[in-house]
C-alpha cells in the first residue's frame, strides 16, 4: 500500500503566542492538587543567552505510570484534573513553569520498567522542527539506574536530562547547543 | 487473555508502531539560509528514542478547547476583518490515508496587510481592529476541518536583504500520539516569494508540494469567498495486533 507523503514541519516563528497560548496551559493539574509540583527551567541558545520566545510542551504518565489514552491497554487511574499535557512559554523572563504531578514508572514493553520521565517538545523561532527531550528526576537514582534509555547514554550526557530538586519541585534547563547541549531524541 | 497486571510490565502490550520518517524527507531542524537557526538548532545528532507508551499516547484534546466562533477569523471584536475572504479546509490524515478524527487544529496568521497582532511585530503595516489572527477547530469524524479567514499578506523580516515571507498560515496539530505532533505552515499556490524564502526552501524539494494548498474552485462561495484546500498528513501507525503474546519486540 502506498503511503501519503507527510506534511513537512516548519518553525513556529516569533508570533507563536497568538496561536498557542492557553490560559491554563501550564497547569497539567490544578495548582491546589495534592502532591502538585512545579517543573521550572530556562532554555539557552548556543551563546548561552536565554531564549525568550520558546514554547515547551510536556506529556507524561500519571503517578501510577498510566496514560488516559485508548492505546494504554491498562486504562487510566483517576486523578481528578490531571491532563498529562502541559504547555508553557518562556516569557517574559525566559523561564517556563509547569504545574504537574510526578509521573510513576512506565512499562517498557519488554518486561521492565522505565524510570519516571516526562516527554518534552521545544518549539522556537530558529528551530524548523520541534526538538524532543525527556525530563528524568535526579532523586530517582535507583529507577534511573535501571532505565534503558538513560543507561544507553554516555554518563556526562545523561546528566543533561536530570531535573534537580528545588523548594517547590524540580529545575530542568534546556541547552540547545554547547558543551552541555541537552540530549535530544529522534522520535 | 488480557494481561493487565499493573505492577510488572506486561510483555504483551499491543501498541501501535509509528513509522519513523526518513531524515532526508524531513525539514531539518537547522538550515544555513535561516540565520537564527545558527545558535538555536542543536548540533549533535539526536538519539533514537524507542516508541514506548509515552510516545504512542498523547493528549486527546477536543471540543472543550474550542468555541464555535473560533472557526471564523473574519468576525472579531464586533466587526468584519478587511481582506480577501477565503475558506481554508481539508482533512487531517495519517500516512496510510486514515482520517484523524476529533483532533485539535490551531492556526495563527498575519492580517491581510501582513501584520501580526503581536508586540514584536512593529513594521509599518496597519493592524485591523477586527482581526486577531487566531483560529481553532476540532476535526469531524472524517478528519475534516474548515476555517473562514482572510488571505494573509506577505511580510518583511530581517533574515537577509529585502527578505519577505511568502503568505502563510501557521498550523498546529496533535494527532493521537506524541510521535505525531506537528507544527507547520500552509502556503498558497504559485507564490512569487518562494524563491528567496529560506523557511520554504529548507523543506526537502520532494516534500515542498505537501506544504502548499490548492485553489479549490468547488468550495468558493459566490459573492462571498474564495477557497483553498490543504490536507495535513501525520505519521501512520501499524495497528496490526501481534499474533504471539511472547513477542518481545513491542512498544
Ligand atoms: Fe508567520
Amino acid at each position: 500500500m502506498s503511503r501519503l507523503p507527510l506534511t513537512p514541519s516548519a518553525t513556529v516563528g516569533p508570533y507563536l503566542a497568538i496561536g498557542l497560548t492557553w490560559e491554563d496551559g501550564e497547569f497539567v493539574v490544578p495548582e491546589d492538587t495534592e502532591g502538585a509540583i512545579w517543573i521550572r527551567g530556562t532554555v539557552f541558545d548556543g551563546n548561552g543567552d536565554v531564549v525568550p520566545d520558546a514554547l515547551v510542551e510536556t506529556w507524561q504518565a500519571d503517578p501510577e505510570g498510566r496514560f488516559d489514552h485508548p492505546d494504554d491497554p491498562r486504562g487510566a487511574v483517576a486523578h481528578p484534573g490531571f491532563r498529562g499535557f502541559g504547555r508553557a512559554q518562556t516569557v517574559p523572563d525566559g523561564e517556563f513553569a509547569l504545574c504537574t504531578l510526578k509521573p510513576g514508572r512506565v512499562p517498557d514493553g519488554e518486561g521492565g520498567l522505565q524510570a519516571p520521565h516526562v516527554d518534552v517538545s521545544v518549539f522556537a523561532r530558529g528551530l524548523l522542527d520541534r526538538v524532543v527531550t525527556r525530563v528524568y528526576f535526579a532523586d530517582e537514582a535507583e529507577a534511573n539506574a535501571a532505565d534503558a534509555v538513560l543507561q544507553g547514554l554516555p554518563e556526562d550526557r545523561r546528566a543533561t536530562l536530570l531535573a534537580t530538586p528545588t523548594d517547590d519541585g524540580y529545575r530542568f534547563d534546556v541547552r540547545l547547543q554547547g558543551d552541555r547541549e541537552t540530549v535530544f531524541f529522534a522520535v | 487473555m488480557t494481561r493487565t497486571t499493573p505492577a510488572a510490565a506486561p510483555a504483551g502490550l499491543h501498541l501501535p508502531r509509528y513509522l519513523r520518517e526518513d531524515p532526508a524527507a524531513r525539514t531539518p531542524v537547522g538550515f544555513a539560509g535561516y540565520r537564527s537557526t545558527a545558535v538555536r538548532a542543536p548540533l549533535r545528532t539526536p538519539v533514537d528514542l524507542p516508541h514506548r507508551l509515552t510516545e504512542v499516547t498523547g493528549p486527546l484534546l477536543g471540543e472543550d478547547r474550542v468555541r464555535p466562533e473560533d472557526a471564523d477569523l473574519t468576525r472579531r471584536a464586533g466587526g468584519e476583518a478587511v481582506g480577501q475572504r477565503i475558506v481554508v479546509h481539508g482533512r487531517v490524515l495519517d500516512s496510510d490515508g486514515r482520517p484523524v478524527p476529533h483532533t485539535l487544529v490551531e492556526i495563527w496568521q498575519a492580517n491581510a496587510a501582513g501584520r501580526y497582532r503581536h508586540v514584536v511585530d512593529t513594521w509599518p503595516a496597519p493592524l485591523d481592529p477586527h482581526f486577531d489572527g487566531l483560529g481553532r477547530v476540532v476535526t469531524d469524524a472524517e478528519g475534516r476541518y474548515e476555517f473562514l479567514t482572510v488571505k494573509p499578506g506577505a511580510y518583511p523580516w530581517r533574515n537577509h536583504d529585502n527578505a519577505w515571507r511568502p503568505a502563510h498560515i501557521h498550523f498546529s496539530l496533535f494527532g493521537r500520539a506524541f510521535t505525531q505532533r506537528l507544527v507547520t505552515q500552509m502556503y498558497f499556490p504559485d507564490d512569487p516569494l518562494f524563491f528567496q524564502d529560506p523557511i520554504y526552501n529548507a523543506i526537502p524539494e520532494a516534500a515542498r508540494p505537501a506544504a502548499v494548498s490548492r485553489f479549490d474552485h468547488s468550495r468558493t462561495v459566490d459573492h462571498w469567498a474564495l477557497a483553498f484546500e490543504w490536507d495535513v498528513v501525520l505519521r501512520g501507525a501499524d495497528q496490526t495486533p501481534f499474533e504471539t503474546e511472547d513477542d518481545g519486540d513491542v512498544a
